[in-house]
């Protein structure tokens, strides 16, 4: 077992060398790369990475570039989860063999994922990973649409939101189903840690992925990535918005450990009410409508009632 | 790189981000990595920006959030101190201007053709109301 890399503070965190390089070609403000730096600065062992198509792989390996700095693979859009759990078997079995040239190395296998890859169209593969029990890291970048393609509505787009095959105009206001329970779904299957985390908590989110690794057994992070092409915002309110969708609870951080026990990772000090995260975002525009007003105490109700369903859950240890 | 036909695309391919053998990777700083041609690195994204971040170095209380929160890796910390921006890299995004918490700002926009002396000698004053 390789050590945890110690980080007590921001000062001490960055003297971490990025092994995520500048020059990808995400948008400006874009949050998926704050989170993929804090992935892997987390830690320093050697590290096996997958991406499914989504923005961050079209992104970081446009031909003939990469943007990696570490064994980094991408085959489709559905199984970069299996191309890591498969990595990782063949480990495990050259380690039975005794074939492995460096046995003292303790790689850790992680598969990046946008929403769409995760919710819909890579589920079933990462369902299959997390039965067969690997051990690997499932991080997903949620941004909630399928940016890359231009803003199509996936299992992780909320209500009310505006996207590209789900918009609001005359006769709707947007997507009408709620957002999948993915953490839920995921501690179901027994796994031994699922987290939610965004990276303006960026000390909650290094221990929940130091806490990952460290485990064994296949690992669910859910990281919020807002997105300002799509979600609609100024790319410099990126961090702002993160702000918002922690300090509101439209996105709780909290995390389940063996599929029970439950614990909220962080408790805002001042609540925001969930109207101010919606007005900073231009998909949520149409809400502010008369018609469609009564929508937005919907989404209060609901992220209150998620937020004592937590906080029971937490207190009950279930 | 020539232009095949539809039906002749490379199957795969495999890059290689650094040149030669590779020892320890997380505890080597970029300026002693060997990096590859293929690594983007070594390409630039400078033309993207409308606006650019100055630095100025009197007001940096080195608390690193613009480290952190920098999705381009052009923040450049060394020994826990910030010491400068990669202009390679930057897109202009402005994210950390916005995350700075010194007053004045220690980091600030400008348009891409301003003078950096001239803007680092009439850098805002301390904001006495908001404190």
């Amino acid at each position: 077992m390789s050590e945890i890399k110690k980080i007590k503070n921001l000062k001490e965190f960055s003297t971490s060398a990025d092994r995520f390089e500048g020059a990808n070609l995400l948008c400006p403000g874009c949050a998926h790369s704050i989170i993929v730096r804090e992935v892997l600065n987390a830690t320093n062992d050697d590290l096996v990475l997958s991406a499914s198509t989504g923005c961050l792989e079209v992104c970081t390996a446009v031909y003939p570039y990469t943007s990696w700095d570490a064994s980094w693979i991408h085959i489709g859009f559905e199984n970069g989860s299996t191309a890591v759990a498969g990595a990782e078997a063949m480990y495990k079995a050259l380690g039975n063999k005794g074939r492995l040239k460096q046995p003292d190395r303790n790689p850790k296998f992680v598969s990046f994922a946008g929403d769409g890859a995760s919710y819909d169209i890579g589920f079933q593969w990462i369902s299959g990973c997390f039965e067969r029990g690997h051990n690997m890291m499932h991080v997903v970048l949620d941004n909630e649409v399928y940016a890359n393609t231009g803003g199509q509505r996936s299992s992780s787009t909320p209500i009310g939101s505006s996207a590209t095959t789900s918009p609001a105009g005359r006769v709707s206001y947007g997507e009408k189903k709620n957002k999948k329970d993915m953490m839920a779904i995921m501690a179901a299957h027994g796994s031994p840690y699922v987290a939610q985390v965004s990276p303006n908590k960026w000390k909650n989110m290094v221990k929940a992925i130091q806490h990952g690794m460290a485990v064994e057994g296949p690992v669910f992070i859910n990281a919020v990535s807002a997105c300002t092409t799509e979600w609609k915002f100024a790319p410099e309110d990126t961090m702002a918005l993160q702000d918002l969708a922690t300090d509101s609870l439209v996105f709780p951080l909290y995390e389940i450990i063996d599929g029970t026990e439950l614990n909220i990772t962080y408790r805002p000090k001042n609540v925001v009410p969930v109207e101010e995260y919606l007005a900073a975002q231009g998909r949520f525009k149409h809400l502010f409508k008369d018609e469609y007003k009564y929508l937005i105490k919907e989404w209060q109700e609901r992220v209150d009632a998620k937020w004592d369903y937590l906080q029971r859950r937490e207190e009950a240890k279930v | 790189m020539q232009n095949n036909g539809w039906d002749e695309f490379e199957i795969g391919a495999m890059l290689r981000s650094f040149d030669g053998e590779v020892k320890d990777i997380a505890t080597t700083l970029q300026e002693d990595r060997n990096y590859s041609s293929s690594n983007s690195f070594t390409a630039s994204v400078a033309d993207w920006r409308i606006e650019k971040p100055v630095f100025n170095k009197d007001f940096c209380i080195d608390c690193q959030f613009c480290w952190i929160y920098c999705p381009d890796i052009s923040i450049i910390s060394r020994d826990k101190k910030m010491i400068g921006i990669d202009m390679d890299h930057c897109k202009g995004c402005g994210i950390c201007v916005e995350v700075c918490p010194t007053n004045p700002k220690s980091l600030l926009m400008f348009p891409e053709q301003a003078d950096e002396e001239a803007e680092l000698a009439g850098w805002p004053e301390k904001d006495k109301e908001e404190k």
